[in-house]
């Protein structure tokens, strides 16, 4: 059982934002997923550990970049060949 | 012994840059540092949708060297995770990382203890991550804040070695780096001289207390600081009464100084899961086919054998890679003949005064050094010229000048040891005795200082080019006749 | 380049986000065949959106995989094919840039998440189409537009370019009219790609056979059950009639795992997605984010205003199940639920060539028909074990209930791509 508050949580960490308009439809859909959900308990088994394919990896070799117009093109914002991002102090 | 109650626990996660030509997940060059922002990146690097890592195949080489050299253990089978979190430096908003499965786990690293003699610090594990990018930070509180990424540094291979806390001082936390950097450094698969190869996180506490994490040491010399800092920021507020809070805090390297990292940012949270787009790794059985080159401990054990190193010029000659090779390219080509001198040479006068110019030791060729030791081992020039050649030599490299041999330096300026036959050396020993007539008194009288100070005069006279010995010799006799 | 193919098509169903009007081609295979591709995989200067608000304007630098084989064949890439944002849905209503109608029955849903592919191949658009199935995205749509689809086995086609969704179940896969032409299609697109760490060196060269004497077909009796509409169930029951017909033995098995397929599969995507949707933040592509705003300010509101519902719903439901003491319960159980749904399969497989059922449990639902997510999750209870198994299905139009399309799904050993293939052309012959 998730309350609003969970939801207000996950949705932060997810930084997807929920409105306080929101919160009740998504509180009372997460709840009947997760009930769903809860036939996994029933599951029983261990971890997989074998894979079939192991070890892929590549040589060390360089490879051309992309020159910088085309990394900045699809960016909003940029500044002097930088792309422009959101404060973080 | 320090106080039980005032024990230090550092343990370190240090970062480190491996020296691919291209990087973790992709095939951009890892050459960036010369370049514009932004110009070393591909679809993949800068997280563009749709784009998929491929590992670098040298980099888990590279990582298991050093696994190899620190006698950790690879793990049968290790795989990479996303480790969630946003950031503007992040470009897919997850870090491919190792989690539960680290490439591998345990191992050593042996230092020289506070009390001297080796101690074996602990290691946890060794995990391969990518780097982020670089965020710069631009304008001010009036007119908005915002950042600026650069992302050619995201994807640049990184290995975490996360040491176990068994560092107890600042100095030994240091002395951990230092020998962590020179293995490495010996390991060719790193470069200490690239601005922010290696980085830092350190956690410590005072026993018995919470522990603090210190983030953001960008180079290995902040780390002594930012402790030193810490032991005194956290013993003051015990001292105090007060409680040490659990936290992360930040080193301002230009301050010296940690700053608590506290502010209404979220919890991490990082929600691990297994890279799916990445096959786990089984590379255990590589192991044994990794040769390893010769470590610094068996370097220093070589210099002290082959060369009659002290141990502690054998410890500075061996604590970084090129400073090793240097040395032995110096002695080459008359190891027994040369080695005694150069060692001293290199490992004090040269490291001194290129530490005085902030010099590079790849500014100085070794056939230089061999010529001035070869002078002085001659008794061409006195220890004094040889000091004035050595500066000379320094300068004009750093200066870009005209570079002359130690020969051509002798000789222009005229340093080349006055020997005893010669007349000026009798006639400095003549003035000087004449010029001071109070210190022939004194010597006279016995005291001791008399002669110290007219070998001084001398000395003056001669510019240094005196032999110390020959002209003891020839002022007691002096002295002497005049007593006489 | 030897040619250009001029498409101006009446879009009258929503098909398409993007369309070329003038499409280069080269030689090849497919020389100047127009093939539309879903808006997920990625197109070197062609609008590459996910049907997401939060792409929109994003110009992919490069090209697919897929894409690139496709052009080396010489098709002409039309256009990029309506679907539900970034995969996650089953009728196509969930674009950002309203839903594609069904060229069947305007008043229903195509299906999706490959919606958009399937009404432009349904409505004689273009004669074949890429699409991706994560949980079902090509054989749904193509079971409810009355089109071949086909789900190839993991790590056959390149997954480089195509948006990820959920990286441990998806594939490209080709959607066409024909079983010939998705075949057709299918050899253009297989093989290894070094950029995908999944990618399997099984290239696809393979000409449909109708000769199906002797194979044996399971008839899982979960793909009859509860659920499963009657009518839809008992036209699927007489194609599978026209297989014994045609030389074929049914063979009743069990997919006892399928009780937990669904949830299996929700949280394996939901995990995934929401780790893979965190990228799209308003800094590198799509809307601008505030940059005057600390980041998680910043990013919450251009997510918050870009994303759909469903988008948003997902990613928090894969956030929480992957958030701190919860792993274990999830995503690991989902894990452990893929390997006992493999191992249930390799069972089955031991003893049957084929697995055949329906491809959905209904036909194709009236548009906004559903509303509450849980009820449309469970619409993929028959597509999804393909999906967590890794084995290929293909879907193939086998009659009509109420008039619509219902498509006959068979699913087979891993890498088995062209019996499965092979079958449902057998039995498009004996019907055509
Ligand atoms: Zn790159």
């Amino acid at each position: 059982m998730v309350t609003e508050k969970d939801v207000q949580h996950i949705a932060e960490l997810a930084d997807v934002g929920v409105s306080s308009g929101e919160l009740g439809t998504f509180t009372h859909q997460f709840n009947a997923i997760i009930e769903y959900f809860d036939i996994l308990d029933r599951v029983e088994g261990k971890c997989p550990v074998t894979r079939d394919l192991f070890n892929i990896l590549r040589e060390d070799e360089i490879e051309p970049s992309l020159p910088q117009e085309e990394v900045l093109r699809n960016a909003p914002a940029k500044e002097d060949g930088f792309i422009k991002a959101p404060r973080v102090m | 012994m320090v106080d039980a109650e005032d024990q230090v626990i550092v343990g370190l996660e240090v970062h480190c840059q491996l020296d691919t030509k291209s990087k973790l997940f992709c095939g951009c060059s890892t050459d960036y540092r010369s370049d514009g922002p932004n110009t070393h990146v591909c679809p993949i690097c800068l997280g563009l949708p749709g784009a998929m890592p491929a590992l670098n195949k040298r980099a888990i080489q590279y990582a298991m060297k050093v696994a190899k050299a620190l006698n950790c253990e690879v793990l049968n089978e290790s795989e990479f995770s996303r480790k969630n979190y946003f950031y503007p430096d992040l470009d897919k908003a997850y870090q491919i990382t190792q989690y539960d499965k680290p490439l591998a786990e345990g191992g050593y690293v042996e230092i020289e203890s506070d009390e001297g003699g080796e101690r074996k610090i602990r290691l946890t594990r060794i995990h391969v991550e990518e780097d982020p990018g670089r965020l710069v930070h631009m304008g001010n509180v009036e007119r908005g804040k915002y950042s600026l990424v650069d992302y050619n540094r995201a994807g640049i291979p990184l290995i975490e070695i996360v040491s176990e806390p068994d560092m107890r001082s600042p100095k030994e936390a240091r002395k951990f780096l230092n020998k962590l950097r020179a293995k490495l450094e010996y390991l060719s698969v790193f470069d200490s001289e690239k601005e922010g190869s290696l980085r830092v996180d350190a956690n410590i506490s005072i026993k018995g207390n919470e522990r603090v994490e210190v983030k953001n040491i960008t180079s290995y010399k902040g780390v002594e600081k930012a402790l030193l800092f810490e032991v005194t920021r956290q013993k003051n507020l015990i001292r105090r009464g007060q409680k040490i809070e659990r936290e992360t805090r930040h080193y301002l390297e230009a301050r010296g100084v940690t700053q608590s990292a506290r502010s209404k940012e979220q919890e991490n949270d990082y929600r691990y899961f297994p890279e799916p787009d990445l096959r786990p790794l089984r590379v255990k059985s590589w192991v044994d086919g990794i040769i390893l080159p010769e470590l610094p401990d068996a370097r220093r054990e070589r210099f002290i054998a082959e060369y009659g190193c002290s141990l502690n010029h054998a410890r500075t000659l061996t604590g970084e890679l090129k400073l090793a090779n240097f040395f032995e390219k110096v002695v080459a080509s008359d190891k027994a003949g040369l080695a005694p001198l150069a060692s001293t040479w290199i490992a004090d006068t040269l490291i001194g005064e290129l530490n005085y110019r902030d010099m590079s030791l790849d500014k100085v060729e070794p056939a230089a050094m061999t010529g001035l030791v070869l002078l002085l081992k001659a008794g061409t020039i006195t220890d004094k010229s040889g000091v004035e050649v050595l500066r000379v030599m320094l300068d004009q490299r750093l200066k870009n000048e005209t570079v002359e041999t130690p020969d051509a330096i002798v000789k222009r300026l005229n340093l080349a040891k006055t020997t005893g036959d010669s007349g000026a050396i009798a006639a400095a020993v003549e003035a000087a005795i004449t010029e001071n007539p109070k210190a022939l008194e004194d010597y006279r009288a016995g005291k001791g200082g008399a002669l110290n100070f007219l070998v001084g005069q001398v000395m003056k006279k001669t510019r240094g080019k005196a032999d110390p010995a020959e002209l003891n010799r020839m002022l007691t006799e002096a002295l002497k006749k005049r007593e006489a | 380049m030897s040619g250009e193919i001029a498409f101006n098509p009446d879009d009258k169903y929503n098909a398409f986000l993007t369309t070329c009007r003038k499409a280069p081609h080269g030689t090849g295979k497919l020389a100047g065949v127009a093939v539309a591709v879903k808006d997920n995989i990625s197109t070197l200067n062609i609008e590459t959106t996910c049907a997401s608000k939060i792409l929109k304007g994003y110009i992919p630098p490069y090209d697919a995989h897929a894409v690139g084989l496709l052009k080396s064949e010489g098709a002409a890439i039309v256009g990029k094919t309506n679907m539900d944002e970034f995969g996650m849905g089953t009728t196509t209503e969930n674009s950002g840039f309203g839903p594609t109608l069904n060229p069947c029955d305007t008043t229903r849903v195509p299906g999706g998440s490959s919606g958009g592919s399937a009404a432009a191949v349904a409505a004689g658009m273009v004669r074949m189409a890429l699409g991706t199935d994560t949980g079902g995205s090509i054989r749904c749509p193509a079971a409810f537009c009355g089109i071949v689809g086909l789900k190839p086995s993991y790590g056959r086609v390149s997954r480089y370019g195509l948006i990820a969704y959920s990286n441990s179940l998806e594939q490209i896969g080709p959607m066409g009219k024909t079983v010939t032409d998705v075949s057709t299609l299918m050899g253009v697109i297989a093989g290894y790609d070094r950029h995908d760490t999944s990618s399997l060196n099984k290239p696809y060269n393979h000409t449909p056979k109708a000769d199906i004497k002797g194979l044996r077909i399971g008839i899982p009796q979960e793909y009859f059950g509860k659920g499963v509409d009657s009518q839809v169930a008992a036209v699927v029951k007489k194609a599978i009639g026209r297989l014994e017909e045609l030389g074929a033995t049914t063979v009743p098995c069990s997919i006892p795992s399928m009780e937990y397929a669904l949830a299996a599969y929700y949280v394996t995507c939901t995990c995934e997605a929401s780790s893979n949707l965190a990228r799209f933040d308003g800094v590198r592509y799509g809307p601008a984010a505030d940059t005057k705003k600390s980041w998680h300010d910043a990013y919450q509101e251009v997510r918050s205003a870009a994303f759909g519902p469903e988008v948003r719903r997902r990613i928090m439901l894969g956030t929480f199940a992957l958030s701190s003491g919860y792993y274990g319960k999830y995503y690991a159980k989902a894990q452990i639920a893929r390997e006992n749904i493999k191992a249930d399969f390799n069972r089955i497989f031991a003893d049957v060539d084929v697995i055949a059922g329906p491809t959905m449990p209904t036909i194709a639902f009236k548009l906004k028909e559903k509303s509450d997510p849980l009820s449309m999750y469970l619409a993929d209870i028959l597509t999804v074990p393909a999906n967590l198994a890794g084995i290929p299905a293909i879907s193939v139009p086998c009659g009509k209930s109420e008039g619509m399309p219902v498509g006959l799904q068979i699913m087979g050993r891993m890498f088995d791509d062209e019996r499965v293939v092979d079958v449902a052309y057998a039995y498009e012959q004996a019907v055509n």
